[in-house]
């Protein structure tokens, strides 16, 4: 356990090495609409399921900015809950926090735990910009890539162990390459993340089926249809370690929206797959964020 | 009548354009720092010299007036940007001028510029884009290849 502040230490050196000799002034904003994505369910900067290598915030890299979230995904047996927030250092770093809450209602009382038992999770993470440019290198295919970590801590220790869930906690290491095609009005990202989260972190880390990590990947594409608004797709795999239930890939179609420079709305149709034995998780999600 | 002669003098003398020495330096429309696009769709899609006319002084005015930019213009030869800009832009869009200024590099030494200057150039450019109704997905190709300028443009 003593990687993980060695690992925030090094970003954060990093970071300082990283910036420029020459003092600039120090200012706020400076980020052009939506290049530094929505927030994540996860809490960092991206898609509403992937996460993106874009910085949260609205700064440059004279500045620091931030963004907090709230999103709310509606299916038919559960909903689950995400608010959290994200600190962006000089367009190099992100410090990220968000809370779920993953409510069961009546399926809960179906799965022996109780009508409306409620699993929750706290996601801890730290993203790292390696090298490109997202928005302005425009004269080469090399997009913005950033590696991140996700420390996740999920709440319920005893109903996890009894569906086969070997942990609690897990951590979560991606990489992550995101392009905006501005002469095409395309933004894409791809990123691939070693994780044992069963159903995000949800129902705990590795199980009966599968204890390691194992890759999965997300991918995002969508197009600027004006410049604040993005439309789009999203799909992520997800690792099947449990055998109690079958867990499959979640895909999404979005809209985000820039209604101001510090406020956006993303609508999207969402499918899990079966979550818990529940089959056909497809619902809507709302999620607002501001962002400065 | 002389009186009216004089005053129309005045007026035409105050609109008299008038831009400030530079040090010299080679002309080259490669000093424009992107290449022109090929055919004339794009020329087409900015309504010619007109339309393009129109985006650079409805950008220029804005940058005068925007809180975030305005200090970088002041002491600054307004009318040769007006003109380098209009050749820069008829020259990427190919519009059959050729480009008369310095490069992207010298021609913002010293300036000071940081990308979130450039971020409010974009922006009130995309402003005076949507005046002219220049279609989203052209406005976007032109930025892609004023985009890359970044780099020669920031820290210098």
């Amino acid at each position: 356990m003593t990687s993980r502040p060695l690992l925030f230490g090094t970003m954060l050196l990093l970071a300082a090495l990283a910036s420029p000799a020459v003092a600039n002034d120090r200012r706020d904003g400076g980020k052009l609409l939506l290049t530094g994505g929505v927030s994540s369910i996860d809490g960092a900067a991206g898609g509403g399921l992937a996460s993106w290598a874009s910085i949260a915030g609205n700064e440059t890299e004279d500045g620091i900015g931030g963004s907090v979230h709230v999103t709310y995904l509606a299916l038919p047996d559960f909903d689950l809950t995400s608010v959290g927030g994200a600190i962006g250092i000089n367009d190099r770093v992100e410090i990220s926090y968000a809370h779920q809450i993953f409510d069961t209602r009546s399926a809960g009382f179906a799965l022996g735990l109780g009508r409306g038992f409620t699993f929750n999770q706290d996601v801890f993470g730290a993203k790292l910009r390696l090298i490109g440019d997202v928005v302005w290198d425009q004269d080469t295919l090399l997009p913005q890539i950033a590696i991140g970590v996700q420390h996740k801590r999920a709440d319920r220790r005893a109903v996890i162990r009894a569906v086969g869930g070997r942990e609690s906690a897990g951590t979560d290491f991606y990489l992550s390459a995101t392009k905006l095609l501005l002469a095409r009005s395309l933004v894409l990202d791809a990123t691939v993340r070693l994780t044992k989260a069963n159903q995000f972190g949800l129902l705990g880390f590795g199980g009966d089926k599968q204890a390691d990590r194992t890759a999965q990947v997300e991918g995002s594409a969508g197009m600027l249809v004006t410049r604040s608004l993005l439309v789009g797709a999203e799909y992520r795999t997800k690792p099947d370690n449990l055998g109690f239930a079958r867990e499959s890939d979640a895909y999404d179609l979005f809209a985000a929206w820039s209604v101001t420079r510090h406020v956006a709305i993303t609508a999207a149709y969402t499918d899990l797959g079966p979550v818990a034995t529940f089959e056909k998780q497809r619902g809507g999600l709302l999620s607002l964020q501001g962002s400065f | 009548m002389i009186a009216f002669i004089l005053a129309a003098a005045l007026a035409a003398q105050t609109i008299v354009i008038r831009e400030e020495p530079v040090a010299p330096y080679v002309q080259a429309d490669a000093n424009a720092g992107a290449s022109p696009f090929k055919g004339d769709g794009m020329w087409r899609a900015f309504h010619g010299s007109d339309g393009v006319a129109r985006i650079v002084d409805g950008t220029v005015d804005r940058l005068l007036v925007d809180k975030r930019v305005a200090d970088i213009f002041k002491s600054h030869d307004i009318e040769r940007l007006r003109r380098t800009l209009n050749e820069q832009l008829c020259y990427i869009l190919n519009g059959g001028c050729s480009y008369t200024g310095r490069t992207m590099q010298s021609s913002h030494k010293d300036m000071g510029i940081q990308t979130a200057d450039l971020g409010a150039l974009v922006e009130d450019m995309q402003a005076a884009m949507r005046d002219e109704h220049v279609e989203f997905a052209a406005q976007n190709r032109l930025l892609a290849k004023l985009a890359a300028m970044k780099r020669d443009v920031v820290g210098q």
